[in-house]
């Protein structure tokens, strides 16, 4: 029986346009909505997996502000059973400060009645892309880690991950308890039910505070890059352009008569 | 001194490694002529091939750190970076690089980690070297795929950055150095080679390494309407010789493979020309096409990012345009 804890983030979403704060030290995400990172969404369903492989729990967690309730029910509605929000001023908290918050959780948890055989996190954050929460939550708590993981199993006392290396498909096995840090790709997330939301909605969330002082971000500031003006060059409309484009993939040596 | 991790292949040092030792000697520069080193990860009783040391002396190296160990034969990010804090001790390294892979990412946060020091990931610029050692360094790096740039201060006595690949263009310095190679053991610990790998698969042919190198890549999205709608765009990229690109939605949709995927959790690729057909564009996919040399967009929406940001753009259906291109191509060749 593994219990897992799985870590999540609220990120503003990709799909539209991005503006800032006018003191340019937040993502202003009106226009975008809120959201999970896509790494994570893989990260909840291989937390909902293996927990319902091994007869254990999933629990969710995020470290943020008290909206990011929001995205512990999407996680909840698609199997977790359990939520914690450790509430922080996420502007102020850097990747140290994130790792330390939920390693707090973990040790906390453990001293009640869950000890957690596997703890998955994405592997970077959509919006500051870090790439060093998992590692630094590793070391915290004395075990090992692995990052870019697209599937994983628990077998026996193994974690069993796979990822993408270099060379090939890699095969990691750590003992349990572990710190695996997950890319999209290995795993469909699945879509919440409507008899999961309607289940998610009336989960008591756990909520605790981070009650340190945070060592910080670096950030000075967030600017946009310069848009640069749009210099495209029409190559014509419908199929009647395929002439120009050929004429275009001949001149930059793409095909050859 | 600056500690650069450099990554190779059966070719020689990776192009985005050459990107970061460019990147590094820079820097090196600006800190008042800062000596560069690069750290290699070697197999036991083998020298660094000579290829890679002319390389690493094109881009004005003095010292290789040759990582040679046993233990270090199957790959732990663990036991990397214990390689790479042992530089940082026994050389006085003030700044460590590594180019912005999974691996030296991976690495690198071990290695911050390790030091009890900050890490800048996907940094793109540096915008401040103070004028005294401990003066804090502000970099300049990619967040939110790249749609966002932060400026970042580091004020720790080492500062571990990670290169955002295209950073810049890797260019040889002006004088070639022959680098002196210092073989390293590192002090393992058996914690650090806990999470190694124990088994490497067969590299598949078609996975996302021949998306990445491709010269040319036909991408398609949204606009494809269903897994049928491939049969053209993979035509033409067979006639072009390069790979197939899609956006994330294609794959959400199970309509093509993840390896296909280019975007922020996907592929980032830099082709010389990516025909962008039926993408509107979104920061998810921006970020991994940004760096093609030329955009060819094909979109029936002539406001879509993707067609504004393009150099060349097409109006209209992609099934369509797409096989007219195809046979356009086919009748010139016969």
């Amino acid at each position: 029986m593994t219990d897992v804890l799985v870590c999540i983030k609220r990120v503003p979403g990709a799909s539209g346009e991005v503006l800032l704060s006018d003191d340019g030290q937040r993502v202003d995400a009106r226009h975008v909505g809120w959201t999970l990172s896509a790494h994570e969404e893989c990260a909840i369903e291989l937390a909902t997996r293996v927990a319902g492989d091994t007869g254990g729990t999933a629990t969710v967690l995020t470290v943020g502000p008290a909206d990011a309730i929001e995205q512990l029910r999407d996680a909840l509605a698609v199997g977790c059973g359990r939520a914690v929000l450790v509430e922080a001023e996420t502007d102020r908290f850097g990747p140290v400060d994130v790792a330390a918050a939920i390693a707090e959780v973990v040790r906390a948890h453990e001293a009640d009645d869950t000890s957690y055989g596997l703890v998955l996190l994405g592997n970077d954050a959509a919006d500051t892309g870090d790439f060093q929460v998992p590692v630094r939550l590793a070391y915290a708590l004395g075990r090992p880690v692995v990052t870019g993981i697209s599937t994983c199993t628990v077998e026996g006392d193994l974690v069993v991950a796979h990822g993408d290396g270099p060379d090939g498909p890699e095969t990691f096995e750590l003992p349990v308890p572990a710190v695996v840090a997950v890319m999209e790709g290995g795993v469909a997330p699945r879509y919440p039910s409507v008899m999961g939301r309607m289940k998610a909605k009336k989960v008591a969330i756990e909520q605790v505070a981070a009650e340190f002082e945070p060592v910080g971000s670096g950030r000075v500031l967030l600017t946009l890059p310069p848009e640069q003006p749009s210099a495209v060059q029409l190559l014509g409309q419908g199929p009647d352009a395929a002439p120009a484009v050929v004429d275009l993939l001949e001149e930059l040596g793409m095909v050859s008569r | 001194m600056i500690a650069v991790l450099v990554e190779t292949d059966a070719d020689g040092v990776l192009v985005v490694s050459q990107e970061a030792l460019t990147f590094g000697r820079g820097l090196a520069e600006r800190a008042g002529g800062l000596p560069l080193h690069a750290v290699l990860v070697g197999r036991p009783g083998e020298e660094p091939p000579p290829g890679v040391l002319t390389q690493l002396g094109e881009q004005g190296v003095a010292s290789v750190h040759h990582v040679v160990d046993d233990q270090l034969t199957a790959y732990s990010a663990a036991a990397w970076a214990a390689a790479l804090v042992d530089v940082v001790r026994s050389a006085g390294a003030a700044v460590v690089l590594a180019a912005g892979t999974p691996r030296g990412n991976e690495v690198l946060a071990h290695t911050a980690t390790r030091l009890g020091v900050a890490m800048a990931a996907n940094v793109v610029g540096i915008d401040t070297v103070g004028a005294d050692a401990g003066d804090p360094l502000i970099v300049t790096r990619q967040v939110v795929g790249g749609a966002v740039l932060e400026q970042m201060r580091l004020d720790d006595p080492v500062a571990v950055l990670s290169v955002a690949g295209h950073a810049v263009e890797p260019v040889a310095g002006e004088t070639a150095t022959t680098p002196d190679v210092v073989e390293l053991s590192p002090t393992l610990a058996d914690a650090d080679l806990v999470a190694r790998v124990v088994r490497t698969g067969e590299k598949v042919p078609d996975a996302s390494g021949a998306l990445t190198s491709a010269r040319v890549v036909v991408g398609a999205g949204r606009g494809a309407g269903s897994a049928d709608g491939f049969k053209d765009v993979v035509r033409l990229s067979e006639l072009l010789g390069g790979a197939v690109g899609v956006s994330r939605v294609v794959t959400s949709l199970g309509w093509r493979p993840h390896h296909e995927q280019v975007g922020q959790t996907g592929s980032r690729i830099s082709p010389d020309l990516y025909i962008a057909c039926g993408i509107s564009g979104a920061i998810q996919h921006w970020a991994g096409c940004s760096s093609a040399k030329t955009i060819l967009a094909v979109n029936t929406d002539p406001d879509a990012p993707m067609v504004t940001r393009a150099h060349y753009a097409v109006i209209g259906d992609l099934h369509e345009i797409v096989p007219a291109i195809n046979e356009e191509i086919e009748r010139r060749r016969t």
